[in-house]
């Protein structure tokens, strides 16, 4: 008799991918599974020669439990079919930040836009006294301080090649470094008659050493341009307003959004338009794409690698994007002044996929985490919003900084997030538990610029105070 | 019929004289002459107002003319680089002046346990007793002479009530009480109508401060969350010490300046 109390009951499990493509037949499986078996089966089902931690969600919560105390806690009928949606891991884990380990003065204007190389190794910081500084990381010192720029330095960017770092400046010039030496490479490029609004380098896979890179502006046009031949190849003019975001997709499409409410898709070999994504009732404020931090990285993963020529480079790069990409296409988010954000999938159709609404004041900027799952979004209401990055629906929101949320960034394993805010502190929080990790206070004053370095070791945060704060963990 | 309208019915009936327009022109063209030929010979103050008149009225021609000329003529954008640096994202916003990060909580503890204040009004005329308090005549035959009554604007609590008259002491009248206050911000050189929270210190003695009276030079705590001021640790703050500048119980109001 005994033994038949014992006997296990069994679910009828189907695991599918967040696409929703389902993984093989629906399988019997027992209830005293928990996520730890449930990895063993996926990575089995999977043919996975390296085992991938994996987390599980039924109807878009967690599976933090066995299987059995799920169903009796949320009363679900094990007649039918158990939907298991797995979701792929990062295999590293990146430290949460918690102390301020340097603070840097230097600049005597706002730091604007901070910025680390795509291997992690270095740091560039954009200012309005007009330089760009480039920082030694290992000595938490000012290593070159370049001048060349008439006016405040708004955005940086550095190659994926991690070669050449382009800063775009409020006079409308741009100009090109060296961050190995930081001097000035060839003369500034001028072209554009107002302030640049984002620079967007093409992505490594595309074309192995960094030559072009798109940049957007205030006067309504974007340029694309050449370093080797150091000048503006296309113009892509067509926008009524002010470009607000620029990116380039791993399609070699650009994308810009712009304050008259469209956004633009261009082809880049001869600058045509291809499509235009219409739907916001106002600005549009930042863009993001699925596969940014990949496109951003290049070829440099957490392994801290380094590559001898830009065709192994081209190559790892395309590998780690096809990767990322997986079957589905990509997908493009954009966050505007009308509260909303829709989500978009460019390649496929000019109608948004969804509409993602519910922050109280404008959008400020958008980011899709690493890995792709999810979408963070930065709003004047205070409040940074996380949503599933696949399907646009809402999961969590952030509530903590007491003014307006600036700028985010993800950490490179897609479980943090890091927030900037008005209100002078960064805040950490926890994606899965979906609540605030670690608070960093510290800044005098206003944070403009946050950023998490690939390599997951530091993050640097530039604001109105003047100094440059890194952070550790 | 008054005496002008005559002329005006007789004009409607029969017209103008045939010559009108032109004398009208004549007289036109030869009153510059004579306006001149006046502002040539007469003497006296008859002469200095003319001149006045003619100067402010060249004076006024000459800005008008720099006026349309500087909408017609183009000039370069001033593009040289300015204080104050906001990132790409917040060009387009005008966002409004924001005080700098003022408020250290624990730097105004200290302060206060010090007990120095480095106040806008360092000095205040000392108000005497018999200003501050009228006293109150009681009893049935008006003898007993315990009673005050506070001669100044005073603050009192939401959650206050009078205690019965054989106990009351001193009465606050309710036409001098106040709870908000007209603050000035000194960097932002702007003014804002906040509610008063407490009456810290009143420099004329301890008794004043419990009592809530609020003369010149005393130092309030106002509600300041809506101007949106944050410590450096992020917290919202919502207090603040300001001083008074103004007589309030002569002025009917209160002005202070926010201590930074």
């Amino acid at each position: 008799m005994e033994m038949e109390t014992e006997t296990v009951n069994n679910v009828m499990c189907q695991f599918t991918d967040p696409e929703g493509t389902p993984l093989g037949a629906p399988l019997y499986l027992p209830q005293n599974a928990a996520p730890q078996q449930l990895q063993l089966i996926v990575n089995k089902l999977l043919n996975n020669e390296e085992k991938v931690p994996y987390a599980f969600y039924i109807s878009n919560q967690e599976l933090i439990v066995p299987l059995e105390t799920y169903l009796q806690k949320n009363k679900v009928s094990v007649e039918k079919v158990l939907s298991i949606v797995y979701q792929p891991q990062a295999i590293f884990r990146i430290r949460p930040v918690n102390r301020c380990s340097a603070t840097i003065a230097g600049h005597t204007e706002a730091v604007l836009s901070v910025s680390f190389s795509p291997d992690g190794r270095q740091l560039a910081s954009g200012s309005g006294d007009t330089t760009v500084r480039i920082w030694d990381l290992s000595t938490q010192t000012p290593l070159f301080t370049c001048t060349g720029h008439k006016n405040w330095v708004l955005c940086i960017a550095w190659s994926p090649d991690g070669k050449h770092l382009v800063s775009g400046s409020k006079a409308g010039e741009l100009l090109c470094w060296d961050p190995l030496t930081g001097k000035q490479l060839g003369n500034p490029l001028v072209g554009h008659k107002k302030w640049i609004t984002g620079v967007a380098w093409e992505p490594l896979h595309l074309n192995a050493p960094c030559r072009r890179f798109v940049s957007a502006s205030k006067d309504g046009d974007a340029r694309i341009w050449d370093i080797s031949l150091k000048k503006c190849v296309i113009c892509l003019t067509g926008h009524q307003l002010a470009i607000t975001c620029v990116k380039w997709g791993g399609d070699g499409i650009i994308y810009t959004g712009s304050q008259d409410c469209v956004i633009k898709m261009w082809e880049t070999s001869q600058g045509k338009l291809i499509r235009e994504l219409k739907g916001h009732g106002h600005w549009v404020n930042s863009l993001a794409l699925s596969t940014e931090y990949v496109l951003r990285t290049g070829a440099f993963d957490h392994t801290g690698k380094s590559y001898s020529s830009p065709e192994e480079m081209k190559k790892v790069a395309l590998e780690r994007y096809n990767k990322m990409k997986g079957n589905g296409p990509e997908r493009l988010v954009s966050g505007s002044d009308d509260f909303t954000m829709f989500l978009w999938e460019p390649s496929v159709s000019k109608h948004p996929k969804t509409r993602m609404t519910g922050h109280q004041q404008l959008v400020n900027h958008v980011y899709f985490s690493p890995d792709g799952q999810w979408l963070a979004s930065a709003s004047f209401d205070k409040s940074v919003k996380l949503w599933n990055g696949i399907t646009g629906e809402f999961v969590a929101v952030f509530r903590g900084h007491v003014g307006p949320v600036y700028q985010i960034s993800w950490s490179a394993d897609s479980r943090l997030l890091l927030s900037g805010s008005k209100d002078s502190t960064l805040k950490v929080w926890d994606i899965r538990a979906r609540k605030l990790k670690q608070d960093l206070p510290g800044h005098a004053d206003e944070v403009y610029a946050v950023d998490w370095s690939p390599d997951g070791e530091k993050v640097a945060s530039g604001g109105k105070d003047r100094v440059l704060k890194l952070w550790m963990g | 019929m008054p005496q002008g309208d005559y002329i005006e019915l007789h004009r409607k009936r029969h017209g103008q004289r045939l010559d009108h327009e032109e004398r009208k022109r004549k007289r036109e063209a030869r009153e510059v002459k004579k306006r001149s030929q006046r502002a040539q010979n007469t003497l006296g103050i008859k002469g200095k107002m003319i001149a006045k008149k003619n100067y402010a009225e060249k004076a006024q021609m000459r800005k008008t003319l720099a006026m349309h000329e500087e909408s017609t003529s183009r000039r370069k954008v001033d593009d040289d680089v300015r204080e104050g640096a906001i990132p790409a994202y917040l060009m387009d916003r005008d966002n409004t002046e924001r005080a700098k990060l003022l408020s250290n909580s624990l730097k105004q503890k200290r302060k206060e346990k010090a007990g120095k204040w480095e106040v806008p009004l360092p000095k205040v005329r000392p108000v005497a007793e018999d200003e501050m308090f009228k006293v109150l005549r009681t009893g049935k035959r008006k003898t007993k002479q315990w009673k005050r009554m506070v001669t100044k604007a005073t603050f009192v609590g939401p959650g206050f009530t009078r205690k019965p008259p054989k106990y009351e002491r001193f009465i606050r009248p309710t036409g001098l009480r106040f709870t908000k206050a007209h603050v000035t911000h000194p960097e932002l050189k702007c003014t804002f109508n906040l509610e008063i929270i407490g009456v810290k210190k009143n420099p004329n003695g301890p008794m004043y401060t419990s009592l809530g009276v609020m003369t010149k030079g005393t130092i309030i705590e106002v509600n300041v969350s809506e101007l949106g001021l944050v410590t450096p640790a992020g917290k919202v703050v919502w207090g603040k010490y300001a001083q008074v500048t103004n007589n309030p119980e002569n002025d009917g109001c209160i002005n202070a300046v926010l201590l930074v």
